[in-house]
């Protein structure tokens, strides 16, 4: 297994400001096939494909749909193109290179669930996209794929552009939705959860922009056929956005079963100057850090439970012998200490602990007391934060503690030797 | 539904929150930002528990039961993760115990003791701010603030005030008002709410209690003491002798033995608000004045109707609150009758309220040499202190009688602590005046209750008169905008800006849950049916006080000495 072209099939090659071009590669046929077919139907193929959510949790796509189809009244459609998670650029390649398709997946999906309004939060550093996507809601009104009555249908649909503000934590549903509202980035409570009291209250569709993109593919070619591509833990393909220290960094699609070693080395041709690969952090700074061994992993959704974590939003971060693990770490967890949103406790106050814990490791200054205390709070934090911030936050550290403990004791090691 | 908790099987019903269910069960989850009555907002993660087939420890306050869960409250992850999060909590806080109002009364440091801390792993990162002391109410010391959020939640949800508010992120989100402000009066109520939900001391009543200690010590100075309806009822509390009638008589035996001169009852003036509102009511109705008439004697509603709704300002009584009557009669008729400089009386008021402690300081409310009539305010929770500063053992009182002239008071007075109560006691006393024959009934039990707003219809003359009563300034909010609409089909209004009224001031005993105010409100309703006179018009005192030196309802000196005005501060 390796590449497979789907998403990114018509990249560079259809112009991005331009829907006729769009039309002239097949596009939009799913939403003229999809507006044939009855809401069940639509979510049935969806079913049928077993298309998990693409932005970090990998939740199934159609039960989130159908509990908002169940629901009456107004809804709302969100796509989640916040994006901030670092190491992730596959957001950015889809709008800014095929916007029309992400829109035609969220057209599909508002057929779906009965939604009326739609939302898109951009990241707010992604100016070009949001530009693109402007122009692209733009040419679809006028086409009539928005708007009210969508192809003579009784289905109306607005799309508005939200932009991020610069905020890590508005990538989490909840916040986002805050956000969305007009208030700070702050998560809510759950349950209720979006599809019951969403945005404005209302029922609520979030899904990334990756698993929107996916749409118009299913209805297109059934859902029984897309549920052919991938592995048996996780259908379709995933992009992945390959950065660190590997020769050809960039975007790639490939089928789900793909090794992460095929990814680093065959794509991404390994690291320059003969160096060794170290370590690979997979998913984002929230994802785990795993040695050159497990580069065999298969790519799916099954793989990192050991780390209660998915590697869903498909950042691979390649780090060669020349970094320290430490170093990495620290850099995380001072992200993750600024970028929380302040409002649970162990959040707020454990990213400042972790901090200075982790800081202990990079001067080596640690004891003993330090690593245990750094074990202990890592797991609190990951396991009794409020959001997937906090519950993602420590992985870096929970899945070195496993992976690299000899790393962790050279430095205990060193301020025990020196007697401090 | 079944659940297990701890391997015991109990009954569950849905809809309900493991917490809850444990509760039922007397099984014991410690809690820190939960409050009975606030959002559920689960931020200080304290009350976390392990459900069987769920890796992340789940918060019990917020988490529906399911049936079959099985539940664990005291596994070693739950009890680190608790201890973790309440370390942390402490690692940046000011954990001086001993210098702290709230020592020995303070939720996080009983929780500390809860979950064993011994030594926090974690070091201080505490880095002191200023506090926040611009206002004549409330201290807010951001270095004890825990970010629980059940301040920001009774602003908004209770009273839909917004003042404070989460502000910045991570570690630097500091709860306060928006734009990085102090509170201050343009904004603010100070109705005191968030100080009284408040597990630390990171809001508190401004302490007065120095000042008081000073002039009760100065023999050229004449203290005299009001005590207010809903304070005699909630003091017992903190000596574990709660709101009984008999409470009124050990409190006056208190306040002598501290060394006031005088001691009086706010319930008089209470029968005299009464009175001079019920007047001037009747004067709107007859003349075709502006109505509905909104009562004026909480001072949180008025802060509110100044800053964000001038235009009911005309709506409101022009009446002074019970407080400010006693402060002005004191300086007036009280020295007069004793042959007394107003400058050598000291009048201190004991209160439910923190906004008190603003109103009293108002330019309206200083009639003789600019200096307020009410001296100073003292609330529930000092009066509290200084006893316990005396060391006075409240359940070993005797009971002493009032002071006259102002201690002869009904069970209308009484009552204007309890949300309805103005209602009720002006009801009482309109049906008697305009009907020219006595009420029969005397309990407007409509108006009495904690549902948010309350209404009844009473018959002046010919005509049904329609009153309502709302508690909690958002409440207030939909009769006051219904007024402005020109759309509120009600002629008199009461408004009271504490949950249940004055039994839930903001400067009452902590731990008010709707549970206390009920039982706060049964103790005045028992005072109120044991008192010889139960209409203010009725009070001998009041009838002599306008026979002496008033003259009639409304007059001239009345006006003079007993009514006010308001401003727009928008």
């Amino acid at each position: 297994m390796s590449e497979k072209i789907l998403l990114t099939a018509r990249f560079d090659k259809v112009n991005p400001l331009s829907i006729d071009d769009y039309l002239s590669f097949n596009g939009y046929s799913a939403l003229q096939k999809a507006v044939k077919m009855n809401r069940e139907d639509i979510i049935n193929e969806i079913k049928e494909s077993r298309l998990t959510g693409r932005g970090g949790a990998a939740f199934p796509v159609h039960i989130k749909m159908s509990s908002v189809a169940r629901e009456k009244g107004d809804k709302i459609l969100i796509c989640n193109a916040d994006e901030g998670e670092p190491g992730n650029f596959k957001d950015r390649y889809l709008m800014e290179k095929d916007p029309h398709q992400v829109l035609e997946g969220m057209i599909i999906s508002a057929f779906a669930v009965g939604a009326t309004k739609a939302y898109i939060y951009i990241r707010g550093e992604y100016r070009n996209s949001i530009d693109i996507m402007k122009h692209a809601i733009e040419e679809a009104r006028l086409h009539g794929f928005l708007g009210k009555s969508i192809l003579e249908t009784n289905q109306s649909l607005d799309i508005e552009i939200r932009r991020g503000c610069g905020a890590y934590v508005c990538g989490e549903e909840f916040a986002l939705i805050e956000s969305i509202e007009g208030k700070a980035g702050r998560t809510r409570v759950k349950p209720p959860y979006p599809t019951q009291k969403g945005a404005f209250n209302l029922p609520t569709l979030i899904n990334n922009v990756e698993t929107f993109a996916n749409l118009p593919h299913i209805i297109n070619m059934s859902g029984k056929k897309y549920s052919e591509i991938g592995s048996k833990n996780a259908t379709g393909t995933k992009l992945i956005s390959l950065s660190g220290n590997v020769k050809n960094k960039g975007l790639y699609e490939v089928e789900y079963g793909t090794t992460i070693r095929y990814v680093v080395e065959v794509l991404g041709k390994g690291p320059k100057n003969n160096r060794k690969i170290k370590m690979v952090q997979l998913g984002g700074a929230s994802g785990p850090i795993i040695p050159e061994e497990l580069l065999d992993m298969e790519i799916d959704n099954e793989s990192f439970h050991i780390f209660n974590s998915k590697m869903a939003s498909g950042a691979v971060i390649v780090m060669d012998d020349s970094h320290d693990l430490f170093d990495v770490i620290y850099r995380n967890m001072t992200f993750f200490a600024h970028e929380s949103c302040g409002k649970c406790a162990p959040c707020r106050e454990g990213h400042t602990q972790i901090v200075r814990l982790v800081k202990k490791f990079v001067n080596r200054e640690a004891s003993m007391k330090d690593y245990n205390s750094l074990k202990s709070l890592a797991h609190v934090i990951h396991e009794s934060t409020l959001c997937g911030l906090g519950q993602t936050s420590p992985t870096s550290i929970l899945s070195t503690i496993e992976y690299f403990p000899d790393e962790y004791m050279r430095k205990v090691a060193y301020r025990k030797e020196r007697g401090f | 539904m079944n659940i297990w908790i701890n391997d015991v099987k109990i009954e569950a019903f849905e809809g309900e929150t493991i917490l809850e269910a444990a509760k039922r069960n007397n099984i014991n989850i410690p809690t820190l930002c939960h409050y009975p009555e606030l959002h559920i907002n689960s931020d200080c993660r304290v009350c976390v528990v392990e459900v069987e087939g769920s890796w992340s420890l789940k918060t019990s306050c917020s988490t529906p039961v399911r049936d079959g869960m099985k539940i664990r409250t005291n596994t070693p992850k739950v009890l680190n993760a608790r201890k973790t999060v309440v370390e942390l909590l402490l690692s940046n806080h000011d954990a001086n115990c001993t210098n702290c109002t709230r020592n020995l009364n303070c939720e996080l440091q009983s929780l500390a003791a809860t979950v064993g801390i011994d030594e926090s792993r974690f070091e201080s990162v505490l880095e002191k701010v200023d506090l926040d002391v611009n206002n004549p109410s409330l201290v807010r010391n951001p270095n004890r603030c825990i970010k629980c959020g059940r301040c920001v939640d009774v602003c908004a949800n209770m009273q839909g005030k917004h003042v404070l508010e989460r502000i910045g992120r991570g570690h630097e989100m500091e709860i306060r008002p928006a734009f990085s402000q102090n509170i201050d009066t343009l904004t603010c109520t100070l109705c005191g709410q968030c100080a009284n939900v408040c597990p630390v001391g990171a809001i508190l009543e401004k302490d007065n209690t120095d000042l008081v200690w000073e002039k009760l010590n100065d023999p050229n100075t004449f203290v005299m003491v009001q005590v207010a309806p809903a304070v005699r009822v909630t003091v017992g509390e903190a000596f574990d002798c709660e709101g009984e009638i008999m409470n009124v008589g050990k409190l006056v035996t208190a306040l002598k033995k501290m060394g006031f001169n005088h001691v009086y009852d706010t319930d008089f003036t209470a029968d005299l608000t009464i009175v001079e509102e019920g007047n001037e009511l009747l004067k709107r109705i007859k003349d075709g004045g502006t109505l509905p008439l909104f009562t004026s004697c909480c001072p949180g509603w008025i802060n509110m109707a100044e800053q964000d709704y001038p235009e009911i300002l005309p709506h409101i009584s022009s009446c002074k609150s019970p407080q400010q009557m006693f402060g002005a009669l004191a300086k007036s008729y009280f020295a007069e009758k004793h042959n007394m400089d107003p400058k050598n009386i000291y009048v201190v008021s004991i209160m439910p309220c923190t906004a008190k402690k603003y109103e009293a300081q108002r330019v309206e409310m200083m009639l003789y040499d600019e200096r307020p009539d009410v001296d100073v305010v003292l609330t529930t929770r000092e009066l509290i202190k200084m006893l316990k500063q005396m060391g006075i053992d409240f359940g070993q009182m005797e009971e002493t009688e009032f002071d006259d002239p102002f201690g002869i008071t009904t069970g209308a007075g009484a009552i204007f602590g309890a949300s309805g109560g103005v209602a009720e006691a002006a009801m009482r006393t309109l049906y008697e005046i305009v009907n020219k024959k006595p009420l029969e009934n005397l309990d407007f039990k409509d108006v009495r209750g904690l549902e948010g707003i309350k209404e009844t219809t009473v018959k002046l003359g010919e005509k049904d008169v329609k009153v309502a009563v709302a508690h909690t300034l958002k409440k207030a909010k939909v009769l006051v905008e219904q007024a402005i609409r020109g759309e509120s089909p009600y002629t008199f209004i009461e408004i009271m800006a504490c949950p249940g009224g004055c039994i839930g001031g903001g400067g009452q005993p902590y731990g008010t849950t709707n549970e206390v105010r009920m039982k706060r409100m049964e103790s005045l309703y028992v005072i109120d049916g044991s008192m010889v006179y139960r209409k203010s018009h009725e009070n001998p005192s009041i009838i002599k006080l306008y026979e002496d030196y008033l003259g009639e309802a409304n007059s001239e000196k009345a006006h003079h000495l007993l009514h006010t005005h308001y401003h727009s501060r928008n």
